[in-house]
């Protein structure tokens, strides 16, 4: 569904992705678990074009997002680019939400101003993902009146009101205490059990290995390995074993 | 010195009458340069942030010229300037309104620019993902926080803008300033400056709680 290619991405002098492939399938779990600066958000970054790459190809189903031609890297025309962003999700670390909506607001205003939703169906659909994460009664609230874990929530309900395809999430649990976080990955295991296709950069190794159905380490901009979270929590190399053994404490 | 009018109230009336003639030329400088200078000031904003080099190094002279020179030097110029340069005579009220949208738009470019910077970079990303235009994000998600951020800055300035219309009297704009000043002469009393001393408080007094209220409105942090 979603393909990545031999993505490259340089700051400067400092290339922080070299060569990068992932194919991730229709349904599937896949997390992204690497060391701090390791290049993995930078990459989930770059599949919903927060980030230009360098080198590579991108394709969400049957659009091409960029691809290589003669040598140079070619991003799609607008039309194609809305069209595999309107497909994607996203989570961020820091939430994002806007501090000047209400929480129902947050979730209807891009299905409203971007998908024309009818308002009224719209906040239908608001409530319902509200209830589903646990967060009916907060509607009316003003994102500065949540916890943390609260606005994560909320901060997923807004990406699901938009109907992706697949979702996105970018150390969603990274701001949070641990009693927080675990409420939030109790929202992302319910999604997953739902089937929806979920890339996650994380560094909740339990999550990981729990819950994804594909396990990617990566480190200095590259691939160390890719598996079944049990071929990679079991892994034999070193490298791997050093990671999960630190990363578990 | 004499007292003239502040022991007989029907002179006392006339007297506020003729001034209440200059509060309304001063409150026609106000309001008309309030409406020019903040949108033009949110042009300059963006000029400003540009990242073509073409564009926000004349930005940058442009405030840099308007910030740095005396607002009554800049009325006095652009009076004798557009009298020669303009086939026709622009009227005084024209070139006074001229004159401070030009200098307010700089003040109120800094502000905003300052208010823009502040919205987190977040933001823009969360737009982004979820579909909206760069219009969009800037209008329904920018916008609002920037107006926020800014309100007690551009209350300042609406305060001095209404004393700053005072300058209008150095080109001979009757506005209230220049009432004053004639009664005074007029009358060899300075009982018309206490007057107008008790007009201006009077608007800056509504203009003060009018964006007082304003700002309560906008800060969905206190809601």
């Amino acid at each position: 569904m979603l393909n990545a290619e031999n993505v490259r991405k340089r700051f400067a002098a400092n290339e922080v992705l070299r060569g990068i492939s992932l194919n991730v399938e229709k349904g599937e779990v896949v997390s992204l678990i690497g060391p701090s600066g390791s290049g993995k958000s930078t990459f989930l970054r770059c599949l919903n074009r927060l980030e230009t790459i360098d080198e590579g190809t991108i394709t969400l189903d049957d659009d091409v997002m960029c691809e290589m031609r003669g040598g140079a890297l070619h991003y799609a025309d607008s039309k194609t680019l809305r069209r595999i962003t309107l497909k994607m999700g996203m989570v961020f670390q820091s939430f994002n939400l806007f501090p000047h909506m209400t929480v129902l607001r947050n979730l209807t205003d891009a299905p409203v101003a971007v998908r024309r939703l009818p308002r009224s169906q719209a906040e239908e659909k608001a409530r319902m993902l509200l209830a589903k994460v646990g967060l009916a009664d907060k509607a009316d609230s003003y994102p500065h009146q949540l916890s943390g874990g609260q606005s994560q929530r909320v901060a997923i309900a807004r990406a699901l009101c938009m109907d992706p395809e697949i979702m996105c999430f970018d150390e969603p649990t990274s701001a949070l205490d641990p009693e927080l976080t675990q409420e939030v990955l109790n929202v992302m295991q319910d999604l997953a059990k739902e089937k929806m296709t979920m890339v996650v950069v994380t560094h909740e190794m339990r999550f990981a290995r729990n819950v994804s159905d594909r396990v990617v380490l990566i480190e200095n901009g590259g691939i160390v390995e890719e598996g079944t979270a049990e071929q990679v929590f079991t892994s034999q190399n070193p490298r791997t074993r050093q990671f999960i053994g630190e990363a578990q404490g | 010195m004499s007292i003239k009018y502040f022991n007989d109230p029907a002179r006392l009336w006339g007297l506020t009458k003729i001034m209440l003639g200059g509060v309304q030329v001063t409150l026609g400088i106000f309001v008309l340069t309030l409406i020019l200078s903040i949108p033009l000031g949110m042009l300059v904003a963006l000029g400003r942030m540009s990242k073509r080099k073409a564009l926000s190094t004349p930005v940058s002279f442009y405030i840099y010229i308007m910030r740095g020179t005396p607002l009554m030097l800049q009325v006095l110029f652009f009076w004798f300037f557009l009298s020669q340069s303009l086939p026709f005579k622009p009227s005084r009220f024209a070139v006074v309104v001229f004159s401070f949208a030009l200098n307010y738009a700089a003040y109120f470019a800094e502000i905003f620019r300052g208010g823009i910077q502040a919205v987190p970079v977040g933001q823009r990303e969360a737009g982004q993902v979820l579909g909206y235009t760069r219009v969009q994000t800037f209008f329904r998600i920018i916008v609002p926080q920037v107006v926020r951020n800014v309100l007690p800055a551009v209350t300042n300035e609406i305060i001095t803008l209404v004393k700053d219309t005072a300058l209008g009297s150095i080109i001979a704009v009757v506005e209230l300033m220049s009432i004053a000043k004639k009664q005074v002469s007029n009358s060899t009393s300075i009982e018309p400056y206490v007057v107008a001393i008790l007009l201006y408080l009077l608007l800056n007094g509504i203009a003060e709680r009018l964006c007082k209220t304003a700002e309560r409105k906008m800060d969905y942090l206190r809601r």
